[in-house]
């Protein structure tokens, strides 16, 4: 049917959010609001000798200043990492306490001082301007690499040399030895760029405390709500669960940014309590740039050595990874279980070796960001495959298809199994719709007008869907990564589904429904999707991880699977047929091969009237599920990009972008082709231009959209997308996750087709018209454009 | 950043000297400066208004004068707190010598900024330093009796700054 699985279905919130009556946290007001602003640190790294809040005090409409002593004089928690690692000598990672706001040190610019609380923004901000704090710098170190060095500033005290862990995967001595083996070896020094998320809308809360009931409500711009007001009871101190609720309404964007509960939403929640009023905080962006935790920032060195049959016969991978001041919520599973694992790629290799250390820096806070240690491992191997490639003679492609994957399930040397895939026909359709076959024609056309082409590959794969809770408990996640739905039949028949996902902009009021419809055969306008508040949810792990339709969808499945049976029964007992022989199809339960039948809503009115249901049965349609993944997803595709660089300038224009994936079964394609652009545009903004750049004494220089570039409409092409499709054979819809997979997979395409255009394979992202144009230099303008 | 820079004052080395000590000459030559008061013979403190890029803030901050050479060099360092825009602080080498009828003045200038300063007008820092040191010097020199602005007897700077922008891994 039409508005089934499968069907292009125009997404239902949009009415709402393109005539602007979305309604976000900033737009909710409370009766008694006070609205608060942060005192931040201007240093990097410095002891705070007093902080001097008499001046603040005295200003029109101040309400209260507050520092983070009091709030530790309270017994807030510190903020907690959610995934324990241990380093490859057994021990413990150590990570240094991270207070909600400082009370001895500040470790970050941009760190939470003091907040104040007032009756209007502008007052509060002014008043935070009043505030008076005495600094005593310390040395900072910005680079993770640098803060390794002997000799260099250590930010706590616990963490000796800054090195919270020195972690390993795979086998080193397997690996060392088939790379002693190889007949050819590629090496490459890669760094991978540190970026900052950027959602649309700025992170904001408002916390009202109610002392009567002693109760708190949190409304935030949050991905999982739940996990929120989990960390926030457990550990935070704030509140028990059941006088804690946290709303997230409509949300607009996230990206991984808006995981993790900041220190911020803990202060407002406090500071609700500690005024009696509700306190509402909106970050400004450059309060954004400053501390919504940053993405990627690794420094590598890579050796793949292969066989005289161009086969892969061992990998060996050394990280630095800069974790920042703070170890945030995903900062210690990015570098290593979300980025180690991925090292095999879509290849079939015996002997893969990764050492990766995590550090602190006097930076922001470091954690997961559209693809979370995926783009970092693919960035790794792509760029590994094609510079091989190139190094040995061969066409990229040919050495991918000799390395290729083929037979299911897969186990890897990095933990993974996968489960399915067909990489050959993904590598044929992308390259028939990138008419590679054409390339040459279109390069020398290229040259006759002074440009120089280029072309380049990346072969991704990625695991997400997350996850198996069993799996991740074992490799020290703190929670399970299971979702939960409930389905409300009505007794007039439509359909509320509650689910723990969290839509901020991924368009599941529009999916989930179509999977509810396409079940029952009801209108998609008969289903209501109802996510987002703890209070109306009754559990949820919330969306990242491309975990939404893998996992959250299929909770519905599962209720669902209930509400049919239940379903069922009613209808065989009113219909007085065998269950068997019941079927539901377009909106009606019938008995199958008879012209008995009862329309939807006539079961779900029997089912609330109760006054003639089976023997012991019991009133209501309404069922609930908890759904565990068995296994990640392994979505995977072949990009191929095709750019023109004007070797005069260095600039870099991407002509032409393929895209060809398995997503397994598609929901609605719109919607798919929707995230893939987003996510290859973000793959291409790290490619070419953004770049968060601290100066050595750790002070952030990239603070505002003057100097940190993100794409625009006219930096990306139309692109091209094609699918070939493989079932995920581990969950009842046969869905992998499409929400990361752009922006894992476009960054070395992009960078492998700039590098193949300059023929110097000595470029680091951002590819910037500067550092393009010095790599030209470096080596000379290739024949083709002389 | 680090900055250099020289320049050609119309003025025997004694007057240039004594203006460059005297709290009265620097407050009305310094660009935007509303105070400055000797504390001692080498220290002051000062309030300077700025706007670098799109951050306008008052700076209140200490000044000192060491490695005095009296009426051939000293070094001026300081620190100024400019509030939510952060801070600036940094130091100049400052020397003169005989030229022909005029004083040249030479120094060599490096500071560094933090916060919002640094946040938002990293990039502008070079320009802005480079504008008000010319306006400084076009300012001392006016006050030395100098009128002329044009060919050698105007300032020349060549300031030499770091690409803040350049990469880190």
């Amino acid at each position: 049917m039409s508005e089934g699985i499968g069907a292009a279905v125009k997404r239902k919130e949009d009415k709402r959010f393109i005539t602007g009556r979305g309604k976000y946290t900033d737009d909710i007001r409370m009766e008694n609001q006070a609205y608060g602003a942060f005192v931040r640190s201007p240093h990097a790294h410095a002891e705070i000798k007093g902080i001097d809040t008499s001046a603040a005090e005295a200003m029109d409409g101040v309400i209260a200043v507050l520092n983070g002593k009091q709030l530790k004089d309270d017994a807030i928690g510190d903020i907690i990492t959610g995934w324990a690692i241990h380093s490859k000598d057994g021990n413990p990672m150590n990570v240094g306490a991270w207070n909600p706001m400082a009370t001895a040190r500040v470790r970050h610019v941009g760190e939470p001082v003091a907040i104040v609380i007032a009756e209007s923004q502008a007052q509060a901000r002014l008043a935070a301007e009043a505030v008076e704090v005495d600094y005593e710098e310390l040395p900072a170190v910005a680079a993770a690499t640098t803060a390794l060095e002997d000799g260099a500033p250590l930010l706590h005290d616990n963490v000796p040399g800054n090195l919270i862990f020195d972690w390993e995967i795979g086998d080193e001595a397997a690996a060392d030895a088939g790379l002693a083996g190889a007949s050819h070896v590629t090496e490459l020094d890669i760094v991978n760029n540190r970026l900052a998320p950027n959602a649309i809308e700025p992170r904001s809360a408002i916390a009202v405390y109610n002392d009567i009931d002693d109760h708190y409500t949190l409304y935030t711009t949050s991905q999982n709500p739940h996990v929120a007001r989990l960390v926030l009871s457990a550990f935070y101190n704030v509140a028990p669960e059941h006088k804690l609720r946290v709303i997230a309404p409509d949300v607009g964007g996230g990206f991984g940014s808006k995981i993790y509960i900041y220190p911020e939403e803990i202060t407002c929640l406090w500071a609700s309590m500690k005024t009696g009023r509700s306190v509402k905080w909106t970050s400004d962006r450059s309060e954004a740039f400053m501390t919504d935790a940053h993405a990627r920032d690794h420094v590598t060195k890579a050796r793949m050595g292969f066989d005289a049959d161009g086969k892969i016969v061992g990998l060996k991978v050394n990280t630095v990874a800069n974790i920042g001041a703070y170890a945030s919520l995903f900062a210690t599973a990015t570098p290593t279980y979300l980025y180690g694992t991925l090292l095999s790629g879509q290849y079939n290799i015996a002997n893969v070796y990764c050492d990766v250390k995590a550090v602190h820096t006097n930076t922001v806070p470091v954690d997961a960001y559209r693809g979370a240690g995926r783009p970092e491992a693919t960035y790794v191997m792509e760029r590994l495959m094609e510079t091989a490639a190139r190094e040995m003679g061969m066409d990229p492609a040919e050495l991918r298809r000799r390395n290729f994957i083929t037979e299911f399930p897969h186990q890897t040397p990095v933990i993974m199994t996968y489960d399915a895939g067909d990489f050959h026909a993904l590598l044929e359709k992308g390259q028939a719709a990138a008419d590679v076959a054409g390339f040459a024609a279109r390069k020398s056309e290229a040259a006759s007008r002074g440009k120089l082409r280029g072309i380049g590959y990346s072969c991704y794969i990625e695991a997400c869907g997350i996850a198996p809770s069993k799996a991740v408990g074992s490799l020290g996640a703190g929670v399970g990564l299971w979702e939960s739905a409930e389905v409300r039949v009505n007794p007039v028949g439509t359909i509320e589904i509650l689910t723990g996902s969290h839509a901020h902009g991924q368009g599941h009021e529009t999916t989930f429904a179509q999977v509810v419809s396409d079940r029952f055969g009801l209108p998609m306008d008969n289903i209501t999707i109802v996510h987002g508040d703890t209070d109306k949810v009754q559990m949820g792990m919330g969306t990242y991880g491309s975990r939404s339709g893998a996992v959250g969808m299929n909770a519905i499945v599962k209720a669902m699977d209930k509400v049919e049976a239940k379903v069922k029964k009613i209808a065989a007992h009113t219909l007085e047929a065998s269950e068997d022989d019941i079927v539901i199809e377009d909106g009606e339960v019938k008995v199958a091969g008879t012209d008995k039948k009862m329309a939807w809503h006539e079961v779900g009115l029997a089912a609330y009237t109760a006054h003639n249901l089976p023997d012991g049965m019991e009133p209501g349609l309404k069922e609930g599920a908890f759904y565990d993944p068995t296994n990640f997803t392994f979505p995977s595709g072949t990009y191929i990009c095709e750019v023109e660089v004007d070797p005069e300038t260095g600039v870099v224009e991407i002509v032409q972008f393929t895209a060809a994936d398995d997503f397994g079964t598609v929901i609605n394609p719109m919607i798919v082709e929707g995230q893939v652009h987003g996510g290859v545009t973000q793959g291409i903004g790290q490619a070419l231009l953004e770049n968060v750049v601290y100066d050595e004494d750790g002070q952030l220089i990239t603070g505002s959209y003057m100097d940190y570039c993100m794409p625009r409409a006219d930096d990306v092409p139309s692109y091209v997308l094609e699918h070939s499709t493989t079932v995920a054979p581990s969950n009842p819809l046969g869905v992998k996750g499409c929400g990361e997979a752009g922006a894992i997979g476009s960054p070395p395409a992009v960078i492998n087709a700039i590098t193949d255009a300059i023929g110097n394979n000595n470029l680091t992202m951002p590819a910037t018209p500067q550092k393009v144009w010095a790599a030209i230099q470096e080596v000379g303008l290739p024949q083709a454009a002389e | 950043m680090d900055m250099t820079g020289e320049y050609q004052i119309a003025a025997p080395r004694a007057d240039v000297w004594q203006a460059l000590n005297d709290p009265d000459v620097l407050r009305a030559c310094i660009p935007g400066c509303e105070e400055l008061e000797m504390t001692s013979d080498t220290t002051m403190t000062a309030k300077v208004v700025q706007k670098i890029g799109p951050v306008k803030a008052k700076f209140a901050g200490e000044v000192e004068l060491v490695n005095i050479v009296v009426e051939e060099s000293y070094t001026i360092q300081g620190e100024g707190k400019g509030g939510v825009a952060g801070f600036a602080k940094g130091g100049a080498d400052v020397r003169l010598t005989d030229g022909d009828g005029h004083t040249l003045l030479t120094y060599e200038a490096q500071a560094t900024v933090g916060g919002k300063l640094a946040r938002l007008g990293s990039r502008l820092i070079n320009s802005t330093a480079k504008k008000l040191a010319d306006k400084f010097f076009e300012n001392f020199h006016d006050h030395l009796g100098g009128s002329d602005k044009d060919g050698e007897q105007s300032a020349s700077g060549t300031p030499e700054a770091k690409d803040a922008q350049s990469e880190r891994a």
